[in-house]
């Protein structure tokens, strides 16, 4: 005969898959609760070298001439226009799924930005802007008397 | 457009990569017209080198490797999106010739044009008076 415990593994086994959607489901559930509200478009990751700011974002396929960057105080405004083809006569859509339009985002820095020495780089569909501190913002250091 | 869709989406693969980074679905246009199907994908961060395109049978793989997107001697401070390979397959029917596919990189951003083949284009019939 069998015993007790195989058997009991044996019930658990056929319920284990079960379960594990169940956690799964629950998971999914709980995880979008604190979630962060809805990004804005480009979504941008900040790295800070040497005291300075760096932003970067997703940009594919922008025509960098018509990429506009412009820096006021401490905040810095990325907009453009989303490259569209158009289609020509006897052309026809099968699958849209990239974002098309326009748009602008500003972002605010913990600083005044020197606007003269911003540089902006556009590689492969990425952009990296270095944002240096303004030198009447630059951290002073105190002597003591 | 619903801002959820425009954040890059995430690959669930049924087999495990060796290489351990995220992939993300390239978003794509597709369109047509007599001659031939033209694909467009967004992958930011690929260029000519990294991008690889495989045929093999009927499917259509599209695979970029992006270098990991760290900046030297910078820490992040900040993150709203992740940086990983791009995997999408597409199946293709039969009426593609597959010798004549062209494929470009501009930007990150991936052109394919896959011609048809000679023998399905539409043809005009045109119909003579009797």
């Amino acid at each position: 005969m069998f015993s007790p415990t195989l058997w009991r593994t044996r019930t658990l086994s056929g319920l284990l898959p079960e379960m594990l959607q169940l956690q799964r489901e629950m998971n999914r559930l709980f995880s979008a609760v604190g979630q962060k509200a809805p990004q804005d478009y480009p979504a941008i990751n900040i790295w800070e070298k040497d005291r300075n700011a760096i932003v970067t974002a997703e940009l594919p396929g922008i025509d960098p001439d018509k990429l506009d960057i412009s820096v006021t105080g401490d905040v810095l405004t990325i907009a453009a226009t989303l490259a569209d083809t158009p289609l020509t006569e006897g052309e026809v859509y099968l699958r849209q799924e990239r974002a098309t339009g326009s748009f602008k985002r500003s972002i605010q820095l913990p600083y005044q930005i020197n606007a003269q020495a911003v540089e902006a780089k556009y590689e492969k569909g990425v952009l990296v802007i270095t944002l240096p501190r303004a030198e009447e913002d630059q951290p002073k250091k105190i002597k003591i008397k | 457009m619903i801002d959820k869709d425009l954040q890059k989406t995430e690959n669930i693969a049924a087999t495990e990569r060796i290489r351990n980074v995220k992939t993300f679905v390239p978003r794509v246009d597709i369109y047509e017209n007599k001659d031939a199907l033209f694909l467009i994908a967004d992958m930011p961060g690929v260029d000519e080198k990294s991008v690889d395109i495989e045929l093999e049978k009927n499917l259509l793989t599209i695979t970029g490797r992006v270098e990991n997107g760290r900046i030297a001697d910078a820490t992040m401070m900040y993150a709203e999106y992740e940086i990983g390979d791009y995997e999408r397959v597409f199946t293709l029917s039969d009426e593609i010739d597959r010798d004549k596919i062209v494929a470009t990189v501009k930007n990150g951003v991936l052109r394919l044009e896959l011609p048809k083949m000679e023998k399905v284009k539409p043809k005009k019939i045109t119909i003579s008076a009797a």
